[in-house]
């Protein structure tokens, strides 16, 4: 191959991933990524949700998916898990399928999927993290029972674990769901707002395990809508606006020009940011 | 006039017009009850009416159509009230509410029918599930021109005229109340906050559902009540995206669905020389072939119009990705490129699809493993790229906007204007867009267009 | 031909040969009540009634997942959708030589057509514009109508009599044999041990779909597992309570146990033990007495049971949350009256404790008391010794009254402090109905609110960024 081929290739390259991920520790072989994102296409009906997203995610991070309204995060972490089909593109965990990989994947839905007035206690809940690991047929032993207890204790909830869950707040309900994805036991974890609507213990409850999470070596995605809190919470950020405008470590993207692709001209919000992207500097 | 026309006159033309008056009512107001999810009470309105009617016949001791009408209509409306108590009360999602209702008011109807039964009194409920339409005989006049008189009028049999004006009503319902039906379905709470008590027109409808219901089991059945009331709708709702439309086709099903019905019911098996079968149940199953044949043949909303749509959609999004990859080569000064290249960077892309479309259209050349792109491809590739990198400039410009917005202004930035607002030279990336000097024309009749909006 | 059916079928059934229950005229003695609910009445009644009782346990718990997966009319559908499958059958069986009205036989039809009818929803589903609702009712009708249209094909045929294929739509426990009542038993005994062993797996997909995918369990699958136990169960009433019917077995023991407890486990409990005991009291109330079709009287049991739970359960219950919002209402009320002349007291620190009427008239215009509901808070007060009536219709707190009214002052001071620095997250925490702040924010959240009401309401800077 000649060299102008090489270099117009590496042109290509950079045009269709719009990102080429600068990880903190970069990861050469897309197969020791937790998560790589080809050319992903999604449309509901006629229009495009996603729009040729490419991504390529570092192991042991904590990642936020930020951008505005409409900007397709959910969809993007709905349409990695298989729950939304795809038009086209290629979703890999470690270089495997997802079917694949699936015992290594955790999710945390939005609070709003689910029937609250459903008759389960938030143990029962917790509980359900270990399905699989217990089997088809056999019923939920005491070393489960206490295993997910022991979820719960690390989230906060452990006085809680008789009440049905439709009579916790917000809050603790959140708190609930992350209980149920650590008892998966998962490398990688999506979470999709898990710090929509819930009150100040909580937050702090999730940002600890979160880093609990990292500090184990495990990656966790999550959808965040709040940006001022992003570079507090979490080291990288993806931002998306359709197709990702662009992904790194948060102090390196969270620029005001980057921002503003992502999310207009929205001066309140960005200099909000960028202040906290400031402040959480001289922190460090 | 004519012995076949006298003999179809006396036997059939009743059973046909009934049928038809019931099929068209039930097909007009259900056009409501599918738009508001409401589907199923009229399934749970049909089940519930029977101990009305037993009640009716019991207390007023013989076969009087008022009473029972009456008592009927009763039932139907104390059936809707009670799904709600029921729902809002107890708590209890709407679906099972109204199996709950419908199932102890059936229950209570059968053992009531028992009851009568016990004192010899003879309730034929044969109706109730699934009509008697082949019962309606009737002596006509023998001269045409006696038809048109009150006379005759009267000897109709009482199922024709009351369905007759149930139709009328439900007409004059619908065209009155079209506006505040419409608000009501699409949006209860702004309904009401503009002055139509959505509440009201809700039991408003439930109320016509109801009498039209009692009106038409009588003649046909309460299974096809719902088989009219859910499948003329539905039908129409795979036909049309608007209201009106949906309304009028909806009553063109239910004729259909009541003459077809009734003729394959009778005519046909008559042509094998078998007899006749259950008309009631033949519409419903009109009903059903016509919904089917609706979900797969329709040209909006169809099976094979999403699955054509689907397949073009991916095969562009191939030629397109395939064309803008050998554009982008070419412009770093690589004329042609090897298949196995081209999979490098087209990763997760499918490659095969793209390039034996490409091939096919004579948008690149092949020569052994290597691909290039012809001059048409150059056109239609620069077409792509530039696409695709003003696309680029503007999100990144017009960021602020919703994506959905995005993509009606985008559909237009590409058809009308021909450059976004400032007239970007090179995209974000700094990359040159190329310039559209080329004839529109031709490079538009390659069609090669990015997923955002796929007009058929 | 429905209840025509009825009347033809029910009347004369002394006929039938095997037929298990007798009809008498006259009510039971109560020997024979006695002999029937113990079920002594013989082995052929015996039997029906331990049969009919045992499919309400199977219909009780799998009807509580199907509540739950908000599938309870997709059930009514499979019900419908029987009966082509069992006019195909006889017509399929006769043309082959073979006994068109074996059960078995018609049963496997019955399961077949409404497996198609299961199909045939998700197909509407997925393809078309319907939504659920108009799925399941046109599959419900074109299913039932094709059915009758087979039935009256049926009658129209030489070989065939289709009086007997009618029992499947009212059902009829009199006309049924030993054999059909133990393979309804059977069939019944397997959808609850199935039920049972895939409890775990039902809960999961029924609860969160989306969850259950990722976590890997086939969700189709079992999804399509639970509409066939459903099917089971169905296929098994049809003879004894009839395909119209049927579907109420499975919808109302678990909508009345759900009023019963939050929990999942007992709920499953008590909708198998309501729709035994129903299936139990319908088909013996049936053997015993003259006219009365097992299917109607089932339904009517659970009827019963069912508004019975709804209007007095204690969990869910409707009479049971009526108090609970007049008693929170009456609470809220009492604590404004306390607060109230606990500060109307600090302010014009008078020691008699003394609220004057002309305050307490403004507090009820004020939070628009009704009369009955003013009097009933007052005595409500004095009742607990919170206060005791004063001259010119005024109160005088009690001590009891004086340390309550401050604890629900200081309360609410501090619910507000609480709001005004927290204000971004703080609406989805704050409970007014709570004994004390210190129950739900944690203690020194407390003490940080404590001493910003103290420093004259400066709203506290001490955000959770810090």
């Amino acid at each position: 191959m000649t060299t102008s081929t090489t270099s117009a290739m590496r042109n290509v390259e950079s045009d269709f991933s719009t990102t080429v991920v600068k990880a903190a520790k970069p990861i050469a072989d897309p197969r020791q990524s937790p998560v790589v994102i080809r050319a992903l296409t999604v449309a509901y009906h006629r229009k495009p949700v996603l729009w040729d997203v490419n991504y390529q995610a570092p192991s042991d991070a904590l990642i936020a998916i930020v951008g505005p309204n409409g900007a397709g995060k959910s969809t993007l972490i709905k349409s990695c898990l298989g729950l939304v089909p795809t038009a086209s593109g290629q979703v890999t965990f470690w270089g495997k399928s997802y079917a694949q990989a699936r015992s290594r994947i955790g999710y945390v839905p939005q609070r709003e999927s689910v029937d609250w007035d459903f008759p389960v206690s938030a143990l029962d809940v917790v509980c359900m993290g270990r399905y699989r690991k217990i089997g088809w047929c056999r019923p939920v032993t005491k070393v489960h029972r206490d295993a997910a207890l022991a979820c719960l204790e690390r989230v906060g909830m452990r006085d809680l674990a008789k009440r049905q869950i439709g009579q916790l707040s917000g809050g603790q309900q959140q708190r609930v769901f992350l209980a149920r994805t650590l008892a998966q036991e998962a490398d990688l974890y999506f979470m999709d707002e898990p710090f929509a609507g819930v009150d100040a213990a909580t937050e702090r409850a999730i940002i600890e395990v979160l880093r609990e999470l990292k500090s184990q070596g495990k990656t966790v995605i999550c959808v965040h809508h709040d940006l001022p809190t992003v570079p507090e919470y979490f080291d990288h950020a993806v931002l998306l606006n359709m197709r990702v405008v662009t992904a790194g470590p948060v102090n390196e993207v969270f620029t005001p020009e980057n921002l503003r692709k992502t999310y207009g001209g929205r001066l309140t919000l960005l200099s909000e940011a960028v202040d906290a992207v400031t402040r959480a500097s001289i922190v460090r | 006039m004519s012995d076949a026309i006298y003999s179809f006159v006396r036997v059939d033309m009743l059973p046909l017009l009934t049928a038809t008056f019931a099929a068209v009512t039930c097909g007009l107001l259900g056009n409501f009850l599918v738009l508001r999810r409401l589907s199923l009470m009229g399934d749970a309105i049909s089940h519930a009416v029977l101990p009305g009617l037993v009640i009716a016949f019991l207390v007023s001791g013989f076969r009087n159509p008022l009473p029972m009408f009456l008592g009927a209509a009763i039932a139907g409306i104390a059936t809707v009230v009670l799904v709600e108590v029921v729902q809002k009360l107890g708590r209890v999602e709407p679906g099972a509410a109204m199996g709950v209702v419908f199932s102890i008011l059936f229950a209570l109807g059968v053992l009531l029918i028992e009851q009568a039964s016990a004192r010899h009194v003879d309730l034929d409920a044969d109706c109730v599930l699934h009509g008697q339409l082949e019962t309606l005989f009737w002596f006509p006049p023998q001269d045409w021109g006696e038809f048109i008189s009150w006379s005759t009028f009267l000897t109709l049999p009482r199922q024709v005229t009351t369905l007759a004006g149930m139709m009328i009503a439900s007409f004059m319902f619908i065209s009155i109340f079209y506006k505040e039906l419409r608000i009501a379905a699409f949006d209860p709470e702004l309904a009401t906050t503009q002055g139509f008590h959505a509440g009201l027109m809700h039991y408003l409808l439930m109320i016509i559902v109801a009498a039209a219901t009692v009106a038409s089991f009588e003649a046909v059945g309460s299974i096809l009540v719902i088989a009219m009331l859910i499948g003329p709708a539905a039908t129409a709702r795979m036909l049309t995206g608007s209201l009106l439309w949906q309304i009028i086709i909806s009553v063109m099903v239910a004729i259909i669905c009541g003459s077809f019905g009734y003729a394959s019911a009778t005519a046909i098996p008559a042509v094998f020389g078998l007899d006749s079968v259950n008309a009631a149940g033949m519409m419903a199953v009109v009903a059903g072939v016509t919904l089917t044949l609706a979900i797969i043949f329709s040209p909006q909303f169809g099976m094979i119009t999403k699955t054509l749509r689907w397949r073009k959609l991916s095969m562009q999004i191939a030629l397109d990705d395939l064309l803008g990859a050998l554009y982008r080569l070419a412009e770093s000064g690589a004329e042609s490129a090897s298949i196995t290249q081209l999979a490098t960077i087209l990763q997760g892309r499918e490659i095969a699809k793209g390039t034996s479309q490409a091939l096919r259209r004579g948008l690149v050349s092949r020569f052994g493993d290597m691909l290039k792109l012809t001059t048409s491809g150059h056109k239609a590739a620069a077409t792509i790229v530039r696409r695709h990198r003003l696309w680029e400039s503007y999100l990144v410009d017009r960021a602020e906007m919703l994506p959905t917005e995005v993509h009606d202004q985008a559909e237009q930035l590409e058809h009308v204007a021909l450059q976004p607002p400032g007239e970007p030279v090179t995209d974000p990336h700094g990359r040159p867009i190329p310039r559209d000097r080329e004839d529109r024309e031709r490079a538009n009749q390659t069609e090669t267009k990015r997923p955002k909006k796929n007009k058929p | 031909m429905y209840a025509g059916h009825i009347l033809a079928t029910n009347l004369p059934s002394h006929d039938h040969t095997k037929s298990i229950t007798t009809v008498a005229d006259q009510w039971p003695t109560w020997q024979e009540i006695g002999t029937t609910l113990t079920l002594q009445a013989g082995f052929n009644t015996t039997v029906v009634i331990a049969g009919t009782t045992w499919l309400g346990v199977a219909a009780g718990v799998i009807g509580v997942f199907a509540l739950l997966r908000k599938r309870a009319l997709t059930s009514d559908a499979i019900s419908h959708a029987t009966l082509p499958g069992i006019g195909l059958a006889f017509i399929v069986a006769n043309s082959l030589g073979m006994d068109g009205k074996s059960l078995p036989v018609l049963l496997l039809g019955a399961a077949i057509s409404s497996v198609i009818g299961v199909a045939a929803i998700h197909w509407l589903i997925k393809n078309s514009r319907l939504h659920e609702d108009a799925s399941i009712g046109i599959v419900l009708s074109v299913f039932f109508g094709a059915g009758v249209v087979l039935l009256s094909v049926i009658q129209s045929m030489r070989t065939g009599n289709a009086a007997g294929l009618n029992k499947f739509i009212y059902g009829q426990t009199a006309a049924m044999s030993v054999t059909d009542a133990t393979l309804m038993c059977g069939i019944a005994l397997f959808a609850t041990i199935c039920t049972v062993l895939l409890f775990k797996e039902f809960t999961l997909v029924c609860y969160n779909e989306a969850f259950a995918q990722v976590d890997g369990w086939p969700v189709t699958r079992v999804d399509l597992l639970m509409m066939a136990l459903v099917v089971l169960v169905t296929v098994a009433g049809l003879q004894a309570v009839g395909l119209i019917l049927v579907v109420a077995m499975l919808i109302i023991p678990p909508v009345s146990a759900r009023f019963w407890t939050e929990r999942l486990w007992l709920l499953v409990v008590l909708s198998g033990f309501i729709g035994g005991l129903s299936g139990y009291l319908g088909s013996a109330v049936s053997a015993l007495l003259p006219r009365k079709p097992a299917g109607s009287v089932i339904v009517l049991t659970s009827g019963a049971i069912f508004g019975i739970s709804m209007l007095i359960a204690p969990a869910r219950g409707v009479i049971a949350s009526l108090m609970r919002r007049m008693r929170l209402r009456l609470r809220i009320a009492a604590e404004h009256i306390l607060e109230a002349a606990v500060e109307n007291q600090q302010e014009h620190n008078n020691r008699d404790l003394v609220f004057p009427k002309s305050k307490l008239d403004e507090l009820a215009l004020i939070r628009a008391w009704p009369w009955w509901f003013r009097k009933f808070v007052l005595w409500r007060l004095r009742a607990r010794g919170e206060t005791i009536k004063g001259s010119h219709g005024g109160l005088i707190l009690t001590p009891i009254g004086h340390g309550n009214g401050k604890r629900v002052s200081r309360n609410h001071k501090l619910w507000e402090q609480y709001l005004i620095s927290y204000a971004d997250v703080a609406p989805s925490h704050v409970d007014w109905s709570v004994d004390q702040v210190e129950h739900v924010l944690p203690e020194e959240l407390v003490k940080e609110l404590e001493r910003a009401i103290e420093e004259d309401n400066t709203p506290l800077m001490a955000g959770k960024l810090s």
